[in-house]
Order: structure tokens, then sequence, then C-alpha cells
């Protein structure tokens, strides 16, 4: 049998590089109407009264009065309206659309409505707590009575936004009582689920399909289900086609970003040793929830990082501000907490001087250790391997020791990581149940029927290679449309890194099963449905148990050199080693760990974001900068294979985790290169210079 | 409004519009040339470059009336030259392509690089589409996949 990893040409690469790929924004099919979204220009305020003007034959206005069912996005809580009705909470937040055909028009109505606020203080510190978690495993508080010191630091991280190329985009059609939606989306069923309750109708009324998604990165996770429901309500009101698009501003104004956070990190330390850690994770989570109590426990889950820490207190808090609400990005927490933990690690080394290599070495987590939820790490560890050999690519040593000078201005940075794949907890076998369908018809060709969606990680191509190299036919004999709901069943949300371990692991199984019931010349149709491993347990007010299946897990180093003059920061060089079981195809996953890393880097470094009062500052890619071809080093990376027995061909999650190492490495580059700690990304020239300045240390 | 004539790829156009509009809007809301994409709307992501006269612009930063008896080249033309089936085949082997909506700017991109400059270096491959953003590759497999297509289109550009 040939070696899945082995890349093959992507199934979509003819019709995305000549163009002919049919993302929302393409749809020219029928005549739609053009909505656009009247939002609120205060961070809290009342809404006292809406002067409108009157409108011209074929424009309307939709708003909350237009709602059939409860005026709520359905995603966990019902918390965040889908038009405000009497008050607002965030600048941007969405009272009303404006429809009709011409958009220059639509514009000129929306200048002549005036919108008569009484305006509140809000809210921007982090003081009204929204989620909080609390956990422990040993004896922390024994710890931190007999210890010989404490070491204590506090890290924050930047908004981060996550800048698909493609701006947000929805459309809908209707016909008698069943609304189609079609969208740039990773999550046909949260959008289904969300319109059905806003329509309060039922389930055959709604028909959701995606379009080719130009990116996604989380930012289309939950985001959607918002659009989607006001275009749902409009369609029901004005019974014809409607696209909604955002620009860019829009976009980057309105919609979800990674959490800002602050997060202490203690250390009682006793005989040169971490005797405890305490940890406390503060996310701002905007105005709504939304999804941020899940992005919360991701991030208390990895406070030790890729470390074994018998002694551990966790708190975590998702404070409500009155701004645009944050929500997932690749990483979902991860980020924010293994930047601090691997600075944390590097700076108790520091303190207490010890060569912070091999302290690090010193609590690295092996098999069968306990996780920070007094789970298990039962699966193979490969963490020394992938260190040595990231060591090696990079001359870590040599270049470790040749910028220690201060006057050098370069350094080199490393840090270890690890990913929950999947959902967290027991959310597979709770909440998401997935069920997938392979079809086998009359011409022997396989359908696969499941609702994960391809944003360019490539899951056709590799859900497609799994099915024939099980059934051994060709992949031309293989279909997988875009997902929609009509067709597909409910194989859960496209995020997490769950998509090839869990879906990919069910579409195998069905696959097998196929194989034993092919009958030549007769439609064959096989479902498979999740059953988690009865091993697994979770409890989820505790936090105690298994948090996650499997474990992938990396090194990235990173090199820079920073300027003396403008403390600008080039980045020379980057190498990484990863875990993520086996890739289901080599280049697949060198794509996605390159471009996961560029972003990861970006995180630490580059993108800078900030709201004044509630207003986003960064509201367009001249402002918010991403990284170019020309800040981009060649990246080197190394997979080494570690299979994990239930994914498909041993596959574990690959797509988040060259993200979550990006910032630590580079920041621990930045640190040796400037001699002072880092406590802070992004780590731009401002925050360098006034370090240096201050010689705050 | 006014009478706009040019030659998009190799046709000529003639239409009845505003010399302000946006090129990139009548591109694909008229001319459902709907490859040239919407990244940001002001000149920094190349999602929308088109060539005109050869040159690379991006198509939401040109008013109609600056391609009067211009002739525009959008991936829907250029799709059917020997060239682009050079940079295709490297863009595919090279894993260049992800969620795609980059692609159709950045072939047009590569493009007018090599038109330039048949053999460019890596630094030169970089400052060539350094006007062009791409968030999902990292941009290091599009990078090898121009350096291919310049060695093996070798005499084509």
């Amino acid at each position: 049998m040939k070696d899945i990893s082995k890349s093959i040409n992507k199934v979509d690469n003819e019709e995305k590089i000549s163009g002919k790929a049919k993302y929302v924004s393409d749809y020219y099919d029928v005549d739609y109407l053009y909505a656009k979204t009247v939002r609120s220009i205060h961070p809290k305020a009342i809404i006292k009264h809406i002067d409108k003007p009157d409108l011209p034959e074929g424009y309307y206005y939709v708003d909350y009065r237009d709602i059939p069912g409860k005026n709520f996005v359905k995603i966990i809580f019902e918390d965040m309206p889908v038009f405000a009705e009497k008050e607002v909470n965030y600048v941007g937040e969405p009272i009303m659309l404006i429809v009709g055909k011409d958009k220059e028009v639509i514009q000129d109505i929306e200048r002549n409505i005036k919108i008569d606020y009484e305006v509140l203080t809000p809210v921007f510190a982090y003081k009204d707590s929204a989620v909080h978690y609390h956990f422990h495993k040993g004896d922390a508080k024994q710890a931190f009575r007999d210890y010989d010191q404490i070491i204590k630091y506090d890290y924050d991280t930047g908004y981060q936004e996550q800048l698909y190329i493609e701006p947000q985009g929805m459309l809908g059609t209707i016909d008698g009582d069943k609304v189609t939606l079609i969208g740039s989306i990773q999550c046909p069923y949260y959008v289904k689920n969300a319109v059905i309750s806003i329509l309060d109708t039922s389930e055959n009324n709604v028909r959701v399909k995606q379009a080719t998604v130009g990116g996604a990165f989380g930012g289309k996770e939950e985001f959607p289900s918002l659009t989607a429901c006001q275009l749902a309500v409009a369609l029901k009101k004005i019974n014809k086609p409607i696209k909604l698009i955002y620009d860019r501003e829009e976009d980057i104004e309105v919609t979800t970003k990674r959490h800002p956070s602050k997060i202490t990190l203690q250390a009682a330390i006793k005989n040169q040793k971490i005797a405890g850690l305490r940890c406390h994770v503060r996310l701002d989570g905007g105005a709504y929830i939304g999804l941020s109590g899940v992005v919360l426990s991701r991030a208390l889950i990895a406070s030790t990082g890729v470390y074994t820490i018998d002694h551990l207190e966790v708190n975590g808090d998702v404070y409500s501000t009155n701004t645009v609400p944050n929500g997932a990005f690749r990483g979902f927490g991860a980020p924010q907490m293994l930047f601090a933990i691997e600075m944390f690690m590097n700076h108790i080394a520091k303190d207490l001087k010890i060569d912070p290599l091999a302290f690090r070495f010193e609590y690295l987590a092996k098999q069968h250790d306990q996780t920070s939820t007094q789970g298990t790490f039962r699966d193979p560890i490969m963490m020394t391997e992938l260190i040595h050999k990231a060591m090696e690519m990079s001359s870590y040593i040599e270049k470790v020791k040749a910028y220690q000078d201060e006057n050098i201005y370069k350094g080199i940075g490393m840090s270890f990581v690890l990913h929950g794949c999947g959902f967290t907890g027991s959310g597979e076998a709770t909440h998401i149940n997935a069920k997938v369908k392979l079809k086998k018809d009359d011409q022997e060709k396989v359908h696969i029927l499941i609702a994960a969606v391809d944003m360019g990680q490539g899951v056709k191509t590799t859900m497609k290679k799994i099915v024939a190299q099980i059934l051994e036919i060709p992949l031309d004999d293989i279909v997988f449309n875009h997902p929609d709901t009509d067709f597909v069943p409910d194989s859960g949300p496209t995020v997490a890194s769950r998509t090839i371990m869990i879906v990919g692991g069910l579409v195998a199984r069905a696959a097998l099963s196929l194989k034993k019931q092919w009958t030549i010349g007769e439609e064959v149709v096989v479902d498979e449905h999740y059953q988690q491993p009865e091993y697994i347990k979770w409890d989820e007010e505790h936090f105690i148990g298994d948090a996650y299946p499997a474990y992938s897990w990396g090194v990235n180093v990173v090199e820079v050199e920073v300027s003396k003059v403008t403390y600008e920061v080039t980045i020379v060089g980057s190498w990484s080693t990863y875990d993520v079981g086996k890739a289901i195809d080599e280049r697949i996953i060198l794509g996605q760990a390159d471009g996961g890393h560029l972003q990861g880097l970006g995180f630490g470094y580059l993108e800078v974001m900030n709201h004044k009062n509630g207003h986003i500052e960064q509201k367009n890619v001249t402002d918010y900068i991403i990284p170019t071809s020309v800040d981009t080093p060649m990246m080197e990376t190394v997979l080494i294979d570690n299979p994990y027995p239930l994914g498909p061909y041993g596959a574990k999650g690959a797509g988040e985790l060259p993200l979550v190492g990006g910032a630590p490495a580079v920041a621990l580059a930045i640190e040796q290169a400037i001699n002072h700690k880092v406590h802070s990304v992004p780590v731009t020239p401002e925050k360098m210079m006034e370090m240096i300045l201050n010689g705050k240390n | 409004m006014a009478k706009i004539e040019f030659t998009l790829n190799n046709k000529i156009i003639s239409i009845d519009e505003h010399p302000n509009r946006r090129l990139l809007d009548v591109l694909r809301d008229q001319l459902l040339q709907t490859g040239v994409k919407e990244g940001c709307g002001e000149g920094e992501c190349g999602a929308c470059a088109v060539l005109l006269n050869g040159e690379i612009v991006n198509s939401c930063m040109v008013p109609l009336g600056n391609v009067l008896h211009k002739e525009i080249i959008t991936i829907e033309g250029y799709r059917e030259t020997k060239q682009y089936q050079v940079l295709k085949e490297a863009y595919s082997i090279e894993g260049a392509v992800q969620c795609g909506f980059c692609t159709p700017g950045m072939m047009i991109a590569s493009e007018a690089l090599l038109r330039k400059n048949p053999h460019p270096s890596d630094k030169e491959i970089r400052d060539g589409i350094s006007g062009n953003l791409c968030r999902c590759t990292g941009y290091n497999m599009i990078i090898k996949a121009i350096k291919r297509a310049s060695e093996e289109g070798e005499g084509l550009w």
C-alpha cells in the first residue's frame, strides 16, 4: 500500500487558480437585492428614537420587530441579539438592515437615518466577570506556604484579526416557506440551527450551503450565524433574493477577533524547583459572551504548556466590556496561554540563574504523566526528538552563544507547544455527536456526505485520499461537493483541529464498511456516528479528566535581528518540527505549517490592533499590518510520524498547532536580541524602545 | 455616463458608464469577470489585480475612465495563455494554493513579474508579490512556484 502522506495535486487547484471557483460574492445567478447594516456608533447607549426617512419603492427596513422567533443568535448562551432593540453594547452593533436594489440609494437612505441615543458610561476595564472557571491539581496551597521564593509575572496579549482575504458574506433566497442561505462559513449546521431558531420554524424550512470559502481561521465559525439570521429575517419579510457582503472596513470593525488577555503566573520555588504554580487568565470577551467561555477553558487547560507541574491552581475569567465581541480564532485561547507559560518558564530560569533550556527539559511532559486536568498523556510523546531536530536544523546552541553579547541585537528563541486535538472535554460526545455518510451510487461513484468545509486547509483532498486509499478506487470516482444541509448529515463544525481526526476517522470507518457491502450496480449507503472511547472521562464542572483525546506537539525556533536605530524586527529564519500523528498529505500539512506559523509570528511582533473608547482604531489593511512576502523568511519544517491509534492512518490535529508557538518563539528571540524580558505581545518597536529606555527588566 | 471603449481579454468592449466607477465593479458586476476579487477596496491586498497595458494594477483603484482605449487582461483572459499553464502547474506542484481567494491576483502578479524579469531571484520574487496579501500559505510555496515556473517556462517570458 502506498504511503498516504505522499502529496498529490489538490483537487480544487484548477478551479481556484483559474478564478472559476465560486465564492459568495461571485453569485450573479439571479437578481439579488443588497443589504446594508445600520450600526451603533456608541459603545453603550439606549436607543431613544429612530427617525427613518420614507423609503422609495422596492426598499425595505428590517429590524428586531420583524423577527419571528426569539431575538438571539443561537450559539451557546442566549445573550447576543440579532438586531439591537432598546440598547446597544458596542460600536458597530447591528440595529437594522436597509435592503434594496441600488447600493448608492441604500447609502443615501442610511445617511438620512437619525438615531437618538441616550449615551451611557461604557465599561472597558476587566471588572465584570461573565464567566469564571477554577480548577486545581495536587496541593498548590501547600506549595505556596512552604517556599524559598515566589516568582510572579504578568503577561498580556493584544487583539488579533483573522484577516481572511475574502470578507464575510452571505446570500439568501426564499421559495415558499423555505429559506436557502449560501455563505462563506465554517459550520453549516451552526448556521442552520441559528436560522431555525430565529425564524421559529422547522428544520425542513432551512437549507444552508457553503460557498467556496476565501479563508476563515475561526472568523467564520460563529460570526456568520449572525448575518445568516439577519438575512433570513429579511428574506421572510421581503420574499426576494438578497446579498449581504461586507467590505473590508466593516469586516474588521465588527467581526470577532482573538481575545486580548492578561495572564498572571506565579511559581512557588523550593530548592530551585517549581513546587507549585498559580495561573490566572483574564480574557476580554467584548459585549457578548458567544464562544468566550470555551476559548477560556482551552486557555486554562493549556496553563502548564508542555510541562508536567504537580501542584497547580488555575483561575480564569471572561470579562464583559463594551467592545466588539471576541470569538474563535485559530488556536482558541491557546496562543495567549502558551505565550505566557513559555515566557514564564524562561523567566523563572533566568531569575534562578539556571540554563533555561535545561530548566525546561526538566519539566517536559512524558507519556503516562498527568495532564493539567489530571487526565493522562496516553500516547507516546516525542518532544525530545522534536526539540533535538529543531535545534540541529537551526544551529540553536551555537546561535544562542553567538548572540549573547548585548550589542549584537540578534536573537534566537525556541518555543515548545502542544495542542489538544478536537473539542474540549466531552464536547464531541455531548454537544456534537458527529454523523457521516458515504453513498456509492449505481454508477460506482462514491459520495462523501459530511458537513466539513474546505476553507483552504485541503479537506476535500485529504478526505478523498482517505476514501480512495481504503476503497482502492481512483480519486476521480469520489465526489465531495461543498456541504449542503439538505444532503449531508451534521458531522459537526469545521473547527478545533477535529476535522481529519474525528470526521476523517468516521469517514475511514464508513469506507471500510462500504468496502464490505459494495454491490456492483446498486446504491449502497453507509452511516457512521461518533462514539467516545470508553476510557475518556471528563468532569466538566471541576475540570478533571481527559480534556482531549489526543495532543499534537511542536517546536518552533525563530531567529531575529532588531534594528539598533528603529527597533524594527527582521525575521531571519524559522525552523519547526511537528508531531501531527501522521500527515494525510505532507504538502498540505507543510502548507498549514507555513501559513499557521506566519500568523503566529504576526501575533507575536507585527499585528497591532487597539480600540479607543470602544472604536477599533485599525480598520483596514493599511493600518492593520499583516506579514507580506518580504516580511517572511524561508521556513524549514520537519514532520515526525507518531501515529495516533484512533485517527485515520494515525492522523491527529494540525491546523492550529503551527500558530500557537509563533508568538513565544519570536518574543524569546527578541528578548535575547534586546536583552530585556518580554511580557507583552505584539513586541512592537515602541514597546522595545520603552523597555530599553526605562531599563525595565 | 459616457461611452467607454477598451479591450478586455483581446475583445473590444464598449459600455455606457460613469467614468468614475471603479474598474473592479464594472469588471465584476457588468462583465462577470468574477475571478477578479475584492479583498480590501483600497489597493492594498492585490486580490483585484489585472493587467492594464501589460502592467499590474489593482482594479479597485482604477476609475473606469482611465482604461479608455487601453487593454485589460483579467484571470479569465490570462488562463487561455501558455504562460498561465506553466504557472498553474507550478502553483499546483508547490502547494501554493489554499483558500484560493488571493490566487488569481497572485497569478497576475506572477505574470507581471516574469514579464519584466524572466529569471528572478528569491528576493526579487518576494518584492514582486509584496503587493499581494495571502493569509493562508505564508508565501513560501508561492515563491517556490514562481521560481519553478521561471525555470520550466524557459523562453516563454
